[in-house]
């Protein structure tokens, strides 16, 4: 007994935590109902009618249960299953996320590989990567004129920074001796590409790939609330309008489920390509 | 006299020396390697050997001068000419057999697939890497064996001149020893010429047909050529017992320790610089009676009979 591994030890300290927050919780949640009497100006005011409180965890699961048993149900545009809404959120991120790959890696390349390419394209990078996503969707809205392909382009300008970045720095770090072996074998341009600088440089680039699908997870959110319709963002700010805070705390915790296992994907592909000297 | 194999004929190489002004590494630098020849180049660090071999290797251009191989000008680098690095340079990623193909797919472009592995297989075999180890990645292992990687790479592309840029700087001695007669038998196998950097007298002893002397920089000069009159197969523990190596190695730890110094850093005044040739055999009969003065306490010895007959 003495001797559990320390995995098995933090194992057993996670669930002891988890039962104890959700106690907590439960536990206050319920006492505030109790202990929360309306006055009768509120009464007067209707102000008490729908009372919108903190629901119990216990609520949370239960709709978690009703939820998960059927997710791609759909009763029209404001009723559809969580199910749909995440799959509409993940397939926003994964179109611009790889509409950003497919330009940010060969850009990388380009600007890892010329001095004179970085030179000439790092003060655009430097204005552009630190204005946030958002403050494009107006634009885009007003440009591409469709919501939708507006939260796609968001996704790609916020995805696109890091493995630009990435990609750039990585192929520029190839240790020249790796280069030139390649050159004493007389590969051309492009098998080195392929073969010696894109293996070497995989691992950062795949570390900015994490990065930028971290980035978009949390702004898809934020870009589905503003452009509405569906999607996990539209979601939770739906629910929030028709007070249901069960949803919007189950929802939440969706988020963080999905947005936890897009990280894993990544991390398990940047494990795959990591090399040790 | 024909042109040998490899000719470098005036090899002029500067730098900018980050204060305006120019670094001349060397200067009408010229010598030639024979087809089969096994040269060494020693010199003190930072004389300026790696940037000769970069410049054989096609990897630098030299600020002058031309390197001729076969006849035929070199401009950059080529398949006709191996490069063993001193570190680095297998690719991480790649298992040690993979980076042996690596090379063999790259040369032999036409090859299968089965044809590619069997041949790096073989050239594998050759520097005592077989069964599991040659699927490991070079991380997992040692020095040595990672080095033993890299010759068998260089070999199996039969390039027509082999260059190794301090191939065993960085091995413990006993590792070092025993892939140096690794590195011995594979090259008598297959008649490569080679051109080695290295930094360990002995080391040079016991692999050259020749040594070049490099004085230190900048200017430097390959000042003299020395033969290794010791028959071959060499063996590391029977060549210290032959008359001729402490001569030779005498006259190589002068050279190194003191008139590598007294001749640097002179300019050519445009002459071109080609190295003495030094030949020292105390077996050979009365013509080469005094060795000098650095030839050291061997100097008097009875010649022994039996190895006469030193080198064509
Ligand atoms: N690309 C370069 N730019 C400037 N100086 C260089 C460059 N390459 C080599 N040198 C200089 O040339 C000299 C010889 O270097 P190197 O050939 O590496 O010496 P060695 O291999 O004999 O130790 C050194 O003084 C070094 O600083
Ligand atoms: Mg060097």
């Amino acid at each position: 007994m003495q001797t559990l591994s320390v995995n098995k030890r933090a194992a057993i300290l996670s669930v002891l935590l988890l039962i104890f927050a959700l106690g907590a919780w439960e536990v206050s949640v319920t006492r505030q109902e109790v202990g929360v009497a309306l006055t009768e100006y509120e009464i007067l005011m209707g102000l008490g009618q729908p009372r919108a409180a903190v629901p119990p965890p216990s609520d949370v699961m239960i709709r978690a249960w009703e939820q998960l048993s059927d997710p791609f149900y759909d009763n029209g545009p404001n009723d559809k299953g969580i199910g749909i809404q995440l799959a509409y959120s993940i397939q926003r991120v994964l179109t611009g996320f790889l509409l950003a790959a497919a330009m940010a890696i060969p850009l990388g390349f380009l600007i890892g590989m010329s001095p004179v390419a970085y030179k000439a394209l790092n003060p655009f990078i430097q204005v552009l990567r630190p204005i946030s996503p958002l403050a494009w969707m107006p634009l885009a809205l007003f440009i591409i004129q469709d919501s939708q392909a507006s939260a796609i382009f968001v996704i790609f300008i916020c995805s696109v920074w890091p493995m630009l970045l990435n990609t750039a720095f990585g192929v520029a770090g190839v240790r020249a001796d790796w280069v030139n072996v390649a050159r004493t074998h007389e590969l051309g341009s492009l098998r080195t590409a392929l073969t010696v600088i894109l293996p070497a440089a995989a691992p950062t680039i795949l570390t900015g790939m994490r990065i930028s699908i971290g980035i978009a997870w949390l702004v898809i959110v934020a870009a589905e609330m503003l452009v509405g319709g569906t999607g996990i963002g539209y979601y939770v700010w739906n629910e929030w309008n028709n007070l249901d805070l069960t949803s919007v705390i189950f929802s939440i915790l969706m988020i963080g489920l999905v947005g936890m296992v897009l990280d894993a994907i990544f991390a398990s592909l940047q494990r795959a390509v990591t090399y040790a000297e | 006299m024909s042109k040998p194999f490899l000719s470098v004929e005036r090899l002029t190489q500067s730098f900018p020396d980050g204060a305006g002004g120019t670094l001349t590494v060397f200067e009408n630098a010229s010598f030639g390697i024979e087809k089969g020849e096994f040269v060494c180049i020693l010199g003190h660090s930072g004389c300026g050997k790696s940037t000769i071999m970069n410049v054989l290797a096609g990897l630098a251009e030299p600020t002058s001068g031309v390197v001729k191989m076969d006849g035929m000008g070199v401009s950059g680098p080529s398949l006709d000419r191996g490069v063993v690095f001193q570190n680095y340079s297998l690719l991480p990623w790649l298992s040690a057999l993979k980076n042996v193909t690596f090379g063999v797919k790259a040369r032999y472009r036409d090859w299968s697939r089965d044809k590619v592995v069997d041949h790096a297989t073989r050239y594998l075999a050759m520097v005592g890497l077989e069964g599991d180890v040659i699927h490991r990645k070079p991380s997992q292992l040692s020095g040595g064996m990672r080095q033993r990687v890299s010759i068998a790479r260089a070999f199996a592309n039969q390039p027509k001149l082999l260059l190794l840029d301090e191939p065993f700087g960085a091995l413990d001695a006993l590792t070092r020893g025993t892939i140096q007669e690794e590195l011995l038998r594979v090259w008598s196998k297959t008649e490569q010429t080679v051109f080695m950097i290295t930094h360990d007298i002995d080391e040079a002893i016991l692999l050259a047909d020749r040594i070049l002397l490099m004085t230190n920089g900048p200017f430097a000069r390959i000042a003299e050529s020395v033969e290794i009159t010791i028959p071959r197969p060499r063996v590391r523990t029977e060549i210290v017992e032959h008359p001729n190596y402490y001569a030779i190695r005498n006259h190589l730890v002068q050279f190194l320790g003191k008139r590598s110094k007294e001749l640097a850093g002179r300019a050519s005044d445009g002459a071109s610089q080609s190295p003495a040739p030094v030949r020292i055999d105390l077996t050979a009969p009365a013509e080469n009676p005094e060795p000098g003065p650095q030839t050291g306490p061997e100097s008097g010895r009875e010649p022994r009979a039996h190895l006469k007959a030193v080198h064509g």
